[in-house]
């Protein structure tokens, strides 16, 4: 896609397009390059000198049982978060879709946990299940179930994932529903009189009308897992008990910021950057198509 | 006729139901969160919590705003605001200005900074942390204003989306312009940017949320509590040893911190909207 039009000069344009150009070489390609560089070095027990690895730490990495671990742990949350609050936001957008008067109230009421940081969902989350004494926990305990997220790693994974998932759930509430608009109504009366259920339209007509929404909306909330909820892991777990809710992003801090280990935080970082590249263009492959649906 | 599909009252009624009680769980931790922030400490840790508010609304908030814990929350708030409308307005108009380059002018290396500007899109700063860490360090830009912002304007969704829009602009209006003589700033000024104010608006929305909520930078970033941010600075107020944690305090300032970007969707609903849909495109 080309303009036919344009204006002559080529120094005004290079002048318009510095700006950009040198934030990004100073604040993306220069620390990329540098991840890169030292994914390849490990620092002496000193600091003073680095040693060339070459593929060393990397090959570290794929052997050590807590990255291996961190792995399977970020695959677990994210796939966990995606299912929440998708299945949670279709849920409410199917009844948000059926009201005729009203459905703005309701739109709004449910759209603003949107803008509530992660980091802020995560305190509020923690305060209402505190061991022994949060509201939940303490009704959990009235029924007889222990709620202590600060040494069970499936209840410490629970509620990140469930802290994690519900701003979500508005965003992907709005995609459904806009989705779900979209759908013609004939094609839903003509169903109905022929006498099929809500169940069975569903089913048959809208959901596979609804599968480009659904598709888009999987990968950018795999992506959303994977990147965007270090605020709630840190504010929640910091990553524990012992590593069950470390996912990747989080490693890549601890080991780089409080292990110190340069190296392997790098070599992280590395990898890191391949999966978002892969996610980035998947994304990518897809949108070129909604474009035009 | 799009009341023709199951138009039964008892079915409506239901549908209602069912969204208030989904409503009603969604709202459900703010409220919670409100109602702690209006007691004292001792009402929270002896359970169960009171359901209804208390009557220490003011002395929690003004303790929060004045003095805080480690900063006075009004410090934090101003970091925030600072560092948000740094990061919108500075992502805005570095994309505008470049945007503006790609699509009217052809000049050497075009394609190449495209590719530059384009291969961002692919890196959320979570990932690059500690080498960007370090290069913001080499600037002695910690606990600065400049360090908090810059870093996180290097991205291209905003510039992909502006060159997309001037793409569906008319070529006959740049057209035009050049035989009227206009230079391609007068052009720009006077009626490419007068023409993106509804894309310009949204994606300022979209982009004050994004910068206000950043947790993981301004953490590594702010090592002074008087430049700690307020979504970062809530952590901060937990004590790290077997002190008491003043719960309503830091339920106040949770609060405060998701005020203003959720005054800014509630208020600004529709160009939210426009600029969510148009940002993941």
């Amino acid at each position: 896609m080309e303009k036919r039009v344009t204006f002559k000069g080529w120094w005004l344009p290079l002048l318009l397009i510095l700006p950009q150009l040198l934030i990004t070489a100073v604040f993306f390609f220069w620390p990329a390059g540098q991840a890169i560089y030292q994914s390849a070095f490990i620092p002496d027990p000193f600091g003073l000198k680095t040693q060339f690895v070459g593929w060393g730490n990397f090959e570290f990495l794929l052997e050590d049982p807590y990255y291996l671990a961190s792995f399977k742990t970020t695959a677990i949350f994210s796939l966990l978060v995606t299912i929440v609050s998708m299945t949670a936001a279709l849920w409410l957008a199917l009844m948000a879709d059926r009201i005729i008067k009203g459905s703005g109230t309701y739109r709004t009421l449910l759209i603003w946990p949107y803008a509530v940081a992660p980091a802020v969902a995560g305190v509020l989350w923690m305060f209402m299940f505190r061991p022994n004494v949060g509201l939940v926990s303490w009704y959990l305990d009235r029924v007889g179930y222990d709620w202590n997220h600060v040494l069970n790693d499936g209840q410490a994974m629970a509620l990140v994932v469930f802290a994690s998932s519900w701003g979500r759930v508005s965003y992907n509430f709005l995609f459904f529903l806009a989705g779900l608009q979209a759908v013609p109504k004939s094609v839903i009366e003509a169903a109905a009189i022929d006498g099929a259920h809500f169940w069975h339209r569903f089913r048959t007509i809208v959901f596979p009308l609804l599968s480009p929404t659904t598709f888009f909306l999987l990968v950018v909330n795999i992506v959303y897992a994977f990147f965007e909820t270090f605020g709630v892991i840190h504010t929640i777990t910091a990553g524990g008990p012992q590593q069950a809710t470390t996912i990747m992003v989080y490693k890549v801090y601890a080991d780089g910021f409080v292990g110190q280990d340069l190296g392997s935080s790098a070599a992280q970082s590395v990898i890191l950057l391949l999966i978002v590249g892969i996610l980035t263009i998947i994304q990518f492959k897809f949108t070129e198509r909604r474009v035009h649906y | 006729m799009s009341g023709m599909v199951e138009k039964k009252g008892r079915a409506t009624w239901l549908v209602h139901l069912g969204l208030i009680i989904g409503i009603a769980i969604v709202c459900f931790p703010i409220y919670l969160a409100f109602v702690a922030s209006t007691v004292t400490t001792n009402d929270l840790v002896r359970p169960p919590m009171p359901l209804i508010p208390g009557d220490q609304f003011f002395a929690n908030y003004s303790s929060a705003l004045l003095s805080g814990i480690n900063a006075p929350v009004w410090k934090m708030l101003l970091n925030s605001t600072i560092m948000a409308l740094g990061i919108a307005i500075g992502k805005i108009v570095i994309s505008l200005l470049s945007a503006f380059a790609i699509v009217y002018f052809r000049f050497p290396l075009r394609n190449v900074f495209f590719w530059l500007i384009f291969l961002t899109l692919m890196l959320p700063v979570e990932v690059r942390i500690v080498p960007t860490y370090e290069v913001v360090a080499n600037f002695g830009m910690l606990n600065s204003y400049s360090g908090l912002i810059l870093p996180l304007i290097a991205s291209a969704t905003a510039t992909f989306l502006f060159r997309q829009f001037y793409m569906t602009v008319p070529d006959e209006l740049a057209e035009a312009a050049r035989v009227d003589g206009a230079t391609p700033m007068r052009f720009f000024l006077d009626i490419l940017l007068p023409m993106s104010r509804t894309n310009i608006a949204a994606l300022f929305v979209i982009l004050f949320i994004y910068g206000w909520n950043q947790y993981l930078w301004p953490l590594l970033m702010t090592t002074d509590p008087e430049m700690n941010t307020i979504v970062m600075g809530i952590k901060q107020m937990f004590p790290s040893a077997d002190d008491l944690t003043q719960w309503p305090v830091i339920m106040a300032t949770a609060l405060l911190a998701m005020l203003p970007p959720v005054l800014v969707v509630i208020f600004m609903q529709n160009l939210f909207i426009k600029g969510l849909v148009d940002t993941e495109k």
